[in-house]
């Protein structure tokens, strides 16, 4: 079905038709740049766009480099693919903090992008970095904003200051104030979603913009926009020279193609990605990351990056001591279910393995199954969690009752469970092998 | 604002462009392959999928040899023919009550709004009206459609958040029953349609309408984005799958964006647009008018 093909499998398939031809003549590279082309617009990266990038990449694909080559896809793909790092931004940006606290940090956006629920996410990550940080209200206009901003809020511990259906400005100003006197190192105001043509609305944020001179500037893009995220871009832009873009609802399966097109029309970083719809889903942006992520070539780097800080070192000293002396116990065997729950569970793990090119579907994969485990081992007393070897028929019973499962499950997870501990015994030798 | 001229201001943005484009290749390019491989990149860059776009540019081609046509104003009509048939392929909707709607779609697209609206505009056809808040998942959602039951003055029936949405949808339709309400509207939590166990929720809403009220009409309506680009094809196909869908409410058009789309939606997952909304105001909404839509585009 042409219709859901990623853009890396089309380049895959023009490229593979590309070898059988071997060496590559003007014609062939303008006929496969054809389809190139089509396959960015398919993806949504817009019209001009896409001419530009074809232009720049046939401009080196049809000289000598490709000539000299022996093997012209491997060139192709490489020039396609330093191209795409180029048009995303050469490097991965970190938010700028104020020489003079507090760091101001102004989210924008159309409506519906995810600032609200994005406000939630940032607070959450400056927290983790011991970071004190203020939500302001400052859309005063969708009915019960403020109200889910305070409910999000509360949910990642983060104070919320708001004035009702005051005016935006003002309450900008009050709760830059307000961190101030209270000791909060950052500030993020939430202001409303609006149309770029919207003069009105968006004069308002140039004089937020003037009264509070935010560090930060920071527009929204829903991941999954059209062509139409040029001139959204372009505008706020304009309006109020942002100085960072986010990336929103990109755990869906669209091609993104609108990240090229703001990146090159703006020439402003990505500096998060929004990747669920819990408040831990965040993760930052890395240009390389994701080119080879459009060229099919996973996201392992992320992957171990979000291991590292599901589990904590110390866990990860004691876990290792453990399989040194072979004490490996159903307990730990949960400690390192929650870590992959905190790693995005099962399917985000998955989806950041290279290769995987399969629709991940979350019913297939079977989350349920793992709660079902953990439920378990819940239900076992601590002696039976260190020594699963008494577990006879009676307590099995009494866990299978306690945990809603039944015998077969239990006897199911021990085979697993002694699985996993010769598995562990065989690499704990092996260097590689990391948490 | 009259019945169309709101439709038509909304998409004096959107054919700005497409008109800009279209004038542009008119006055530069003879009638040649030349000329259809930038009317088909137009329409693609007009968010119409490439395979609606190949098929349109198809066909005009073929008309415009088989007739000896060398009139690019000719060429306009035909492609206004071949948008508004594309756009006709799927019966219009049309609701009988007793009713039940359910709104689903992606997060952001403005199912929430969108129901306030389609609630006012019933009430002024002098229906009873109710709602249902089954998106107990999103923060103060609820909250917000409570909001706009009070502006259309009708009932909303809520559970506190993070309640079972279908558990809100089974005592909204008994509600509905008791009072013999008209149109019952099920706002759903955004979701992904990529999400199974999301999707699982949703079906679970659907077999409650359908066992506890099998005599009301049942409608699901999607809302799009008019500025999600060709992914909206993937939203309306798995929506569609998994809980099948009556049409298609086409938001935001306000803006500049295109929503080109809807061609494609209609034409090869033949799903009718119904509405499309124009503004955040409680009036902002208007019945979709296929051949209005077109020559909204072209004027």
């Amino acid at each position: 079905m042409a219709q859901f093909a990623s853009l890396s499998e089309k380049l895959n398939h023009i490229f593979s038709k590309l070898t059988k031809r071997g060496r590559l003549t003007e014609l062939e590279i303008k006929t496969a740049m054809r389809e190139v082309r089509i396959a960015l617009l398919e993806a949504d990266v817009n019209l001009k766009v896409a001419k530009d990038f074809i232009n720049k990449v046939s401009e080196k694909a049809v000289g000598q480099e490709i000539l000299k080559s022996l093997n012209p896809t491997q060139q192709v793909i490489k020039i396609v693919n330093e191209e795409l790092i180029a048009l995303m931004g050469s490097a991965n940006s970190k938010l700028e903090v104020a020489s003079k606290p507090p760091t101001i940090i102004m989210m924008c956006g159309l409506q519906g992008a995810g600032k609200t629920t994005f406000c939630g996410k940032l607070a959450m990550h400056l927290k983790k970095q011991g970071k004190k940080p203020l939500l302001v209200a400052c859309d005063v206009y969708r009915p019960a904003a403020i109200t889910q901003l305070k409910v999000v809020g509360e949910k990642v511990g983060a104070e919320v200051f708001e004035k009702g259906q005051g005016n935006p400005v003002k309450i900008a100003r009050e709760g830059v104030k307000h961190a101030q006197s209270y000791g909060f190192d950052t500030v993020i105001i939430d202001t409303a979603g609006r149309l770029q043509i919207d003069e009105d609305l968006m004069r308002e944020l140039e004089d937020i913009k003037k009264e509070v001179s935010p560090t930060e500037i920071l527009l929204t893009v829903d991941a999954m926009t059209g062509q139409i995220a040029v001139d959204v871009a372009d505008t706020f832009n304009k309006r109020l020279e942002v100085t960072g873009l986010i990336l929103t609802k990109l755990d869906g399966d669209t091609r993104g193609g609108a990240t090229l097109s703001i990146r090159a029309v703006t020439g402003k970083p990505v500096k998060f990605c929004g990747t669920g719809e819990k408040l831990g889903d965040i993760e930052p942006f890395y240009p390389d990351r994701m080119a080879s992520r459009i060229l099919g070539m996973g996201d392992v780097l992320t992957l171990i990056e979000k291991a590292e800080s599901a589990i904590s070192e110390e866990q990860a000293k004691k876990m290792e001591k453990k399989f040194r002396e072979n004490a490996f116990t159903l307990e730990d065997y949960l400690v390192q279910f929650d870590a992959m729950k905190k790693m995005g569970g099962l399917k985000g793990v998955l989806a950041m393995m290279p290769g995987n090119k399969m629709k991940i579907n979350e019913a297939d994969i079977d989350e349920s199954r793992v709660e079902r485990v953990k439920a378990i081992i819940r239900s076992m007393t601590p002696k039976e969690r260190r020594d699963p070897g008494i577990l006879n028929y009676s307590r099995k019973n009494r866990i299978a009752a306690g945990s809603g499962t039944s015998v077969q499950e239990i006897n199911k997870l021990l085979k697993q469970f002694e699985q996993t501990k010769q598995m562990m015994k065989q690499m704990k030798n092996n260097k590689m092998f990391r948490f | 604002m009259g019945f169309f001229s709101k439709i038509k201001e909304a998409l004096k943005k959107t054919k700005n462009s497409l008109a800009a484009k279209l004038t542009d290749l008119f006055s530069k390019n003879k009638l040649g392959d030349e000329f259809y491989e930038e009317l088909e990149e137009i329409l693609i860059s007009s968010d119409v999928s490439v395979r609606t776009a190949e098929d349109i540019v198809e066909e005009i081609k073929e008309r415009a040899i088989g007739e000896r046509c060398r009139d690019k104003e000719y060429v306009i009509a035909l492609l206004k023919e071949a948008l508004y048939d594309k756009l006709t392929i799927a019966d219009p909707l049309e609701i009988e009550t007793p009713a039940v709607l359910m709104i689903v779609g992606v997060n952001g697209v403005g199912k929430t709004t969108t129901i306030g609206k389609l609630a006012n505009l019933f009430v002024k056809d002098d229906l009873t009206v109710t709602l249902a808040a089954a998106d107990t998942f999103r923060a103060a959602a609820s909250e917000q459609l409570a909001v706009w039951g009070e502006r259309a003055k009708v009932r909303v029936v809520k559970h506190a958040e993070g309640a079972d949405p279908s558990a809100v949808v089974y005592d909204a339709v008994n509600s509905a029953k008791a009072k013999e309400t008209d149109i019952l509207i099920i706002d759903t939590a955004g979701r992904l349609h990529v999400k199974a166990n999301l999707m699982e929720e949703l079906k679970k809403m659907d077999r409650v309408v359908n066992r506890e009220y099998p005599e009301a009409n049942f409608y699901k309506l999607i809302v799009l984005d008019a500025s999600t680009g060709q992914n909206a094809y993937n939203q309306v196909a798995a929506f569609k799958d998994d809980v099948g869908l009556d049409g298609i409410i086409l938001t935001k058009l306000d803006g500049t964006a295109k929503g080109g789309f809807v061609v494609s939606l209609c034409g090869e997952l033949e799903v009718p647009v119904c509405y499309v909304g124009t503004g955040e105001k409680l009036d902002d909404i208007e019945v979709f008018d296929a051949e209005e839509f077109v020559e909204g585009l072209f004027e």
